[in-house]
């Protein structure tokens, strides 16, 4: 059990390849931190700098108080659960686990004692003799956090461990993950390009972008107050909705009380309901339906907003607005409708969409 | 699976029957001539069903040896064929895997250098480098030596590029997973890379046991005593005669001899490597 501290971490390659800008990131004892952000963020190299398999170019890795800059990834005292599971091949299923501990000469009944306990645990009891090739995608899965915990970490790192996995299996293993590290107590790190998975794992989440962290808080906290467009746009499916303000500052009410520097507004698609007044402050967007997707629970309606003087022309998709709507309701393409959404939805960000202001 | 049709298999088994006349009657008609004595094979009527000298001319070609030139037994020559390909096809693996796992896995000044040189010396057989070989091996004083028979011919681009090629295949994580694991780069090597490339291991064993045990030029080159002669030498050396009879019947028997072993290799080594091909998986 350990902190995890980042301090102004860069990553700079060779090639002179800027991948991680400056990074600080404080994951507290035994909480769960998730890295998430697009393919290319950094995400992954990060992590792999908290495990010692990239070097770190400038900054300085803690972990449990200890500055682990330049210790070898064995002697970090973390572990870690690859996307592809990385298990050898050639070694059964009790040998994967009991590898890591041969190499730091654990007396082999004590190795036995924890790779049972591991086996029990993830319910992999009877497949100890097996070799990887003979389990299925989860129990591949299982085997390779079985090698993590078998090993007592202070930390446990995770790359992408379920985006081999089909996503009813998934789901079970987010969820069996996330008791497992309760239980156990160890502060872990998480990396996911899958923002559902990001939301409902993390203690502290940490929105990457381009090397650089654009949000770090509580999951629920940034989902309903988005520092920049990017996270806004990132987190949360479907997306928020962005707009500039000067295209809909007619159907805005109160548009005079908006603060000048404002340039984006943003509004989720739950926040919307079809209406035909304008709560004061808020805003009434008359959109002409394009596209529905049911869900089942709930209905999601792409409509083309419909800007002041140019009436039954074809709006860009860039223009797309996306409202949902309870499961019955169901709109029939073509027809207009009029969502609309209190001021206490709405979310102001400036016009290069870097900074969130006060609404 | 192909669809079946009569025609198309008899004509398949057609071609497969005389493809195998073709490979195999020498072969017959050199088992034959072991059978009988020199007179009739000799004679140019060799009949087509074996004759009654069989034990007597094996006993002779594997333990009293043949004519004034080649006066060892083959079972010495046979020894002395099967250390060398095994010395060479051992020697081969180790550094070429050597040679590949340090290529691919360490990051060191003139790594590419190393590896193209390595690929621009499958331009350079034996043959073609023999004068300075020998030069060097006689400076070493390992004439008539198996170091001598050996050493010069382990040295092997085809079998780094093999391994490469394999361990480029391995994914990264393994390693990665290795160093989290604590294992060093041997350790990384002895416990995973190895067992992984037993395959390869197996498939380049039969190549280079075969390679050795075929090798005439260098073995004839640096050997002058006849007790470290290879079996390939021997077989011709037992048909140079001056004007007595060349015991024909002894070399057949001897050339059937050195057939055995490479068929052995190919036959066991075959089914570890289809068995491997079927098991392994990355």
């Amino acid at each position: 059990m350990a902190n995890v501290t980042l301090r102004n971490v860069r990553k700079i390659y060779p090639g002179g390849f800027e991948a991680i800008k400056g990074i600080d990131v404080e994951v507290g004892d035994g909480q769960f931190c998730v890295l998430v952000g697009p393919s290319g963020c950094g995400k992954s190299t990060l992590l792999r700098m908290v495990a010692g398999l990239e070097t770190v170019s400038s900054g300085e890795i803690d972990i449990g108080g200890r500055i682990v800059n330049a210790i070898e990834p064995a002697d970090r005292d973390i572990a870690m659960v690859f996307q592809n599971y990385a298990l050898y091949p050639h070694m059964s299923v009790y040998n994967n686990m009991a590898y890591g501990l041969r190499n730091r000469r654990v007396p082999e009944n004590e190795i036995k004692t924890r790779v049972e306990d591991a086996a029990r645990i993830l319910e992999l009891g009877t497949m100890l003799q097996r070799k990887p090739r003979q389990l299925s995608g989860g129990q591949r899965q299982r085997v390779a956090m079985g090698r993590a915990i078998v090993r007592q970490p202070k930390v446990f790192l995770f790359d992408e461990p379920l985006s081999n996995l089909d996503a009813k299996l998934r789901i079970a293993m987010r969820v069996e993950i996330r008791k497992l590290q309760r239980r156990l107590n160890t502060t872990a790190i998480y990396v996911t390009h899958d923002q559902l998975e990001a939301m409902t794992l993390a203690d502290i989440l940490v929105v990457m972008n381009g090397g650089r962290v654009e949000q770090i808080g509580n999951p629920l906290e940034i989902y309903q107050k988005p520092a920049t467009t990017f996270v806004a746009s990132f987190i949360g499916a479907p997306p928020m909705n962005l707009m500039p303000i000067d295209a809909v500052r007619a159907q805005l009410h109160g548009a005079d009380a908006v603060p000048a520097e404002a340039g984006q507004l943003g509004i989720r698609p739950e926040d919307f309901e079809l209406g035909d007044t304008v709560p004061t402050g808020g805003i009434g967007l008359d959109l002409r339906v394009d596209a529905i997707e049911h869900v089942g629970a709930e209905t999601y309606v792409y409509g083309a907003r419909q800007e002041v003087g140019q009436n039954d022309s074809l709006t860009a998709t860039a223009n797309d607005v996306i409202v949902r709507l309870p499961g019955t309701a169901a709109p029939d393409i073509g027809t207009r409708i009029r969502a609309v959404a209190p001021r206490s939805r709405l979310h102001l960000f400036s016009a290069d969409g870097r900074q969130r202001l006060a609404v | 699976m192909v669809e079946h049709r009569p025609l198309r298999d008899l004509v398949a088994y057609v071609v497969l029957a005389l493809g195998i006349v073709i490979f195999a009657f020498p072969v017959y008609v050199a088992f034959i001539a072991s059978t009988y004595d020199a007179a009739t094979v000799v004679s140019g009527n060799l009949p087509l069903t074996p004759g009654h000298n069989l034990l007597q001319n094996y006993y002779r070609a594997v333990f009293v040896g043949g004519s004034r030139f080649m006066n060892q037994p083959v079972g010495v020559l046979l020894a002395n064929s099967f250390v060398t390909a095994i010395g060479i096809a051992v020697g081969k693996i180790f550094i070429s895997i050597l040679s590949a796992f340090a290529i691919v896995y360490f990051r060191f000044p003139f790594r590419k250098t190393a590896f193209w040189i390595i690929f621009i010396t499958l331009m350079l057989p034996v043959e073609v480098r023999i004068y300075p070989t020998y030069k060097i091996v006689a400076d070493l004083r390992l004439l008539d030596t198996y170091a001598g028979l050996i050493l010069p011919l382990i040295a092997s681009a085809t079998g780094t590029l093999l391994f490469r090629q394999f361990f480029m295949t391995v994914p990264d994580e393994l390693l990665e997973a290795s160093r989290i694991d604590g294992a060093g780069p041997l350790r990384f090597f002895w416990d995973t890379l190895l067992p992984l490339s037993m395959t390869t291991v197996a498939a380049l064993f039969v190549i280079q046991f075969i390679y050795g045990w075929n090798q005439y030029l260098w073995p004839l080159l640096i050997t002058t005593k006849d007790s470290m002669q290879t079996i390939v030498i021997g077989i011709k050396k037992m048909l140079s005669t001056t004007d007595e009879l060349a015991e024909w019947q002894l070399a057949m028997a001897t050339a059937v001899l050195a057939m055995l072993p490479p068929v052995a290799v190919v036959v066991f080594m075959q089914r570890l490597f289809v068995k491997g091909l079927v098991e392994t998986e990355k």
